[in-house]
């Protein structure tokens, strides 16, 4: 296998879903197996992302194969030299990871659709849907520059769009898909501009050309300053797109779309996309950035947990719990915690994942009901969709032996050691008393669904077990969230293979823009070398992400996990004490807490403050620059024409009355004056020279020119 | 190609056609139709022609050696005239990368809007005819280089551009022709004036060694033509450069149309016909730009620079105002034409960055735009044609009874959205890349960005109230696109979808020329 042949096997990986969209989007309509076409070249796609990554882990486990073409030449631009848009394929450890893992849950939701949308009247069209979605996606994962991620990020929202508004004869639905369209431009507006300062002082796109230049010491426009701007602006993308706050409005409303695309899309991979993107820019971020990206990850994260808290749309829990997990991610590489956060963004998409399609489970089974209030028992009819539930929830809550105690304590552990290296422990106690949030509101979910006595009896009668079609993605992703697949020791995630794969790429940003902990001249990590991006190896490109903060890590370590164990049994324990054996009334504590119980059941206003400050005023605006197009600019141009015809007018007046006045007048005079003489012309001669005699004695006394 | 008349062609095979149009018998409808299209549809075969034989290396803008297929007869010539010498004007043809692009795109939307324009039934002899005028007027512009032809070509287009709005409109038809009319008119005498400036500020050595003033587009670039004491010449102290530099830039600025001379836009849209409409936003608003990039620019690369950050703001004023009043329309078509206003804005700032990547982008906007216009007024003309309203509040849920419509509706609208993958985001993006890389319109591109967002705000808003939701009772029997208006709409929508891949079959054809004109602009005058 040749890198050269890794290249074409992402490419052909890249197109199978395009090539379903096309296939099924054009004659779905004519022949109904034809989503099958897509199901299938999904399923290759998946055996393709396997085998890649197994080629590479095994035989390039080292190398990032980039390969580059050109999209755009714009010639021999003057002052610049010949500039060219490339655009290029990448392939490392972090993008063989997210093929795997985007095609297989892909595929995945694949399967799990055709029971869960049977009879659904635009059945094919909605898998055309997904493949055009899974096309972006992977699109994203490949890119080796900046400009292609954009692209991709662009039509991730596009297929977004089309499948939260899928069922667009409700209103709600086509209102979600509009929302989340536009909140996401917001973000990516942020973005742009941000690859704009990029680009307009590198002249690439390519990831790897710009972490050599600023490695060089080549700073935007001679400023550090302007570093921190490009990093925080396009991380403004992901705060779009992983729903980060302020940004994270359109992700919950997005539940109006079908179950199995809200697992896909807005629990798996579309919102990792964000984490992913930072994570590609993490060497260019310098202190600062990272200091804004930690906050605004921490901040998502408890405002979505204190959310989760009381809601009652199952849906509704899963999507704030996802806001939080990503804030978890955002937060995580801000205090540089890189592995643990992309190990997140995985085990996550598995267990989320899993979660969704398991409530798309219980949903499908109690006919679209999805008001916990109205569950409670089921755990008897849907054993299997309990079990794997469980497992899901049990990882999302962080208790040992599954992959996201793996994930979610390294991650804690390194906002631990972030705070012990610059104090802003702030970080760190945010995360831990999630931790305890999440246990606690996962199981509130699982309680009120599952166990107890069913409160809707009707809708529990005819409750029953999934088809094994959905039932089998269930077991899959259930499996994946055992530590196995991670690391054979389930306390140390750093003995496990991922951890080997994924390493922290290192900072190329200058000395004076990094953390202390982050400076060189103390740490150099020999040998890692810039040209792990690129292969140009110059010399002073060699560069280090900090040993510092990994033995700070270490230390801290097992502390962390036992912090965050306590943590998640207390959460667990207080679910149990509320919700199962009802020890504590979950209502007279909403009652003792009345205002906070407010702000969190009503997501904190946030929509309603939105819209009031940002798209009435928005509306208004518009209204009044109609108005005063029509009113005032075109008022100007209508009454410059009445003017001018009344200027006209006027002049017309003169021209009959004055003008022409004064020609008819002139001819009156003449003609009266003619009347007057007529009578002088008696036709006499010596009349005659009477006159012409008078007449010149007259002139001559007037002029007198003697 | 040597010494083939292409470019007399493309001008003059709409007037043959023309003449036999107004030949035909009085009810030979049919037949009317057939010879337009076949007019058309030759006009695509010489643009293609054109770009098979097309230089791509030769930059064209100031250099007449590097000019293609040029055509240079003397028009008008008269000897030893009291004061002026000799007289003389030339009819001066030929393309570079700055106009082939815009002829391409020409031809291909007339065609397009002569099958829209199939189902006019009021007089449809005079229609065609007045039509062809229009159409061979509009190839003159684009092919001049000679001032005195081009405002000819300009002034002539005005005529027929009257009548088909004010004969074949809607209830306000007068209204919109008078106010359409005069509005360019009053521009064309800025250009007038401009132009008889500029006659009596240079002079142009002729074959015989002697010198005479001159009309020639690219003698007039050449600074050492200007004579020492010229009204328009830049060595003279007391010049009157800048203030003809702004009266030609509004007689353009009237057909872009830029804010604040655009209010004649969404009347003569939301009056003129499906097809005229289609022309008017597909090609008609380019030779606003066009002629800026033509004239005013290489002639005035001083005034040019120093209002480039002027130029610049009212861009943005266009895409952001135009944006705003667009959101606030309650009739598709004035929506559509306020959409347009919009996005010429981004035209406007790219060519402000005088950069080789913002000019791209500017020139390939026009072109994009151009397409995806003409796709969105088909698309209205569609629904007025079926349901005699284009109230945005009278529809709703089309998406279910017409699904073949509302795919090229979804198509047409994301590319107008500015989605990557579609031609509308290449050229937005360059334009942003070349404009944010100039320091002092960085600011004003920042808030052009506010467009992206608000565009996308609109044109979503219209798909949903139109397309999704419930569909009311009323439209229950609206019949989904028949094949002509098949034939219409997939050609374009190719177009914007392989143009979002391939952006280089548009963009190679002008890259040279650009580039020379970028420099051009740099380094002239300074």
């Amino acid at each position: 296998m040749t890198e050269s042949s890794l290249i074409s096997l992402a490419v052909t990986i890249l197109f199978l879903p395009l090539v379903g969209f096309i296939i099924v989007l054009l004659f779905g309509k004519r022949y109904e197996k034809l989503y099958l076409v897509e199901v299938g070249l999904i399923t290759v796609a998946l055996l393709l992302s396997i085998f890649v990554g197994f080629i590479k882990l095994t035989n390039y486990v080292n190398d990032t194969i980039i390969t580059q073409f050109t999209w755009i030449d714009l010639g021999n631009v003057p002052s610049i030299g010949h500039l060219t848009i490339n655009l290029g394929i990448m392939i490392d450890n972090v993008t063989v990871i997210m093929l795997f893992v985007v095609t297989l849950i892909s595929a995945l939701v694949h399967y799990f659709s055709i029971a869960y949308m049977a009879g659904d009247k635009r059945f094919s069209r909605y898998f055309a849907y997904l493949g055009i979605f899974t096309f972006s996606m992977l699109g994203i994962v490949i890119a080796d520059n900046l400009l292609m991620i954009y692209i991709f990020w662009e039509l991730v929202g596009l297929s977004s769009y089309l499948l939260i508004g899928f069922w667009y004869e409700k209103k709600t639905a086509s209102d979600a898909s509009m929302k989340a369209f536009l909140t996401n431009r917001i973000g990516d507006i942020g973005m742009f501009i941000g690859i704009l300062i990029l680009f307009t002082n590198y002249h690439t796109f390519s990831f790897a050309e710009i972490f050599e230049q600023i490695s060089n010491g080549v700073v935007p426009f001679g400023s550090n300053g302007w570093l921190t701007a490009a990093g925080i602006l396009i991380f403004l993308g992901a705060v779009g797109k992983s729903a980060q706050v302020p940004l994270h409005v359109w992700l919950p409303d997005a539940m109006e779309g079908p179950t199995p695309v809200s697992a896909l899309i807005h629990a798996a991979t579309m919102v990792a996309a964000g984490v992913y993107l930072v994570a590609r820019i993490f060497p260019l971020l310098t202190a600062d950035a990272m200091i804004v990206i930690a906050v605004v990850g921490a901040i998502t994260s408890i405002f979505a947990a204190s959310i989760a808290l009381t809601q009652n749309d199952i849906k509704k829990v899963l999507a704030y719990s996802t806001v939080s997990q990503l804030g978890y991610m955002i937060m995580a590489l801000g205090v540089g915690a890189y592995t643990f956060a992309f190990f997140h963004l995985v085990t996550h998409a598995f267990f989320k994942g899993l979660m969704f399609l398991g409530s798309g489970s219980v949903i499908h089974s109690m006919h679209h009901e999805q008001d916990m209030r109205n569950m409670g028992g089921l755990k008897k009819k849907m054993p299997i969709t309990y079990i794997t539930f469980l497992i899901g929830t049990l990882a999302i809550s962080g208790v040992p032996l599954t992959s996201g105690f793996l994930s979610k304590d390294g991650l804690l552990a390194g906002t631990w050691a972030f705070g012990n290296l610059t104090g802003h422990y702030l970080i760190p106690i945010i995360g831990f008393v999630v931790a305890g949030m999440t246990a606690f509101y996962m199981f509130r979910l699982v309680i009120m669904t599952f166990h107890g006595e069913p409160r809707n009896q009707h809708k529990y009668d005819h409750a029953h077990e999934s088809p094994k079609l959905m039932t089998i993605p269930l077991i899959i992703l259930a499996s994946l969230s055992i530590f196995i697949f991670y690391t054979p020791n389930p306390a140390a995630p750093a003995d496990g293979w991922f951890y080997n794969w994924i390493q922290t790429p290192a900072t190329v940003v200058p000395e004076d823009a990094r953390f202390e902990f982050m400076k060189s001249d103390s740490h150099r990590v020999e040998g890692t070398e810039i040209n792990n991006y690129g292969g140009s190896g110059s010399e002073n490109a060699v560069v280090t992400h900090s040993e510092m903060y990994e033995n700070e890590m270490h230390n801290v370590h097992y502390p962390a996990m036992i912090l965050s164990i306590i943590l998640a049994g207390l959460g667990i324990l207080f679910a149990f004490l509320m919700y199962h054996w009802k020890k504590i009334s979950a209502d007279k504590l909403a009652e003792k807490l009345k205002p906070l119980y407010n702000l969190s059941y009503n997501k904190w206003y946030a929509d309603e403050i939105y819209s009031y400050l940002f798209i009435q005023r928005t509306h208004d605006l518009s209204r009044f620059i109609a108005w005063f197009d029509s009113t005032i600019v075109d008022g100007i141009v209508n009454y410059s024409a009445t003017f001018t015809r009344g200027v006209a007018n006027i002049a017309g007046w003169f021209d009959t009355y004055i003008v022409d006045g004064f020609v008819n007048f002139t001819a009156f005079v003449n003609g009266f004056a003619g009347l007057a003489l007529r009578k002088m012309q008696t036709g006499k001669v010596q009349t005659y020279i009477v006159y012409v005699v008078f007449s010149v004695i007259i002139i001559l006394l007037i002029i007198r020119p003697f | 190609m040597q010494g083939f008349p292409l470019l007399t062609l493309l001008i003059f095979i709409p007037i043959v056609g023309m003449i036999v149009v107004l030949l035909l018998p009085k009810n030979a409808d049919n037949n009317v139709r057939y010879t337009t299209l076949g007019v058309t549809a030759l006009q695509l075969v010489l643009a293609a022609v054109m770009m098979l034989n097309f230089d791509y290396s030769a930059g064209g803008i100031f250099e007449a050696s590097s000019f293609q297929f040029i055509e240079k007869v003397r028009w008008i010539e008269i000897q030893n005239v009291a004061f002026l010498g000799t007289v003389k004007i030339d009819y001066f043809l030929g393309v570079d990368g700055l106009s082939a692009p815009l002829i391409l795109l020409s031809t291909i939307v007339f065609f397009i809007a002569t099958l829209s324009a199939w189902t006019i039934k009021k007089s449809p002899k005079g229609f065609f005819a007045m039509y062809l005028l229009l159409n061979a007027a509009t190839m003159g512009v684009f092919v001049s280089l000679d001032f005195f032809l081009f405002f000819v070509f300009w002034e002539v287009m005005l005529l027929p551009m009257y009548f088909l709005i004010g004969i074949w409109g809607g209830p306000r038809k007068e209204y919109a022709a008078i106010k359409f009319f005069i509005y360019t008119m009053l521009g064309g005498i800025f250009m007038l004036i401009t132009m008889i400036g500029l006659y009596f500020s240079a002079t142009e050595l002729l074959a015989d060694g002697t010198r005479a003033y001159t009309f020639n587009l690219l003698a007039l670039m050449d600074q050492s033509n200007y004579l020492a004491d010229g009204i328009l010449s830049a060595s003279n102290p007391e010049n009157w450069r800048m203030l003809a530099y702004i009266g030609l830039f509004a007689a353009f600025a009237v057909k872009i149309p830029m804010f604040p001379f655009h209010t004649w836009l969404p009347d003569a849209h939301v009056e003129a016909p499906t097809p005229i409409s289609v022309v008017l936003a597909g090609v008609l608003l380019k030779l606003g730009t066009y002629g800026i990039l033509r004239i005013s620019f290489p002639i005035f690369p001083d005034i040019t620079r120093e209002l480039m950050w002027y130029i610049g703001l009212f861009g943005v004023i266009n895409i952001v105002y135009g944006a705003l009043a667009a959101m606030a329309q309650k009739d598709f078509k004035k929506l559509i034409a306020y959409s347009s206003i919009s996005h010429m804005g981004y035209v406007l700032l790219g060519m402000a960055s005088l950069s080789s990547t913002g000019l791209n982008g500017a020139i390939f906007q026009m072109f994009n735009h151009g397409t995806i216009t003409a796709m969105l007024f088909l698309i209205v003309g569609v629904i007025y044609d079926r349901a005699h309203t284009r109230g945005l509040n009278d529809f709703g849920g089309l998406a279910n009874q017409m699904p073949v419509y509302t795919g090229f509706v979804t198509v047409a609208f994301f590319a107008a959205i500015g989605l990557p993958g579609l031609s509308g985001w290449v050229s937005e993006a360059l334009v942003f890349v070349g404009a944010f890389g100039v320091e002092s319109i960085r600011t004003l591109t920042i808030i052009g960005m506010l467009g992206i967002l608000l565009g996308a705000g609109y044109m979503l808003w219209t798909l949903q109230r139109v397309y999704l939701g419930e569909l009311p009772d009323k439209w229950k029997n609206l019949k989904d696109l028949d094949k002509r208006e098949l034939a219409m709409l997939v050609p374009l929508a190719i177009i914007t979808v392989v143009l979002g891949i391939f952006p280089s079959i548009v963009l190679d054809i002008m890259t040279t020329s650009v580039n020379s004109l970028v420099e051009f602009l740099a380094t002239t005058l300074n």
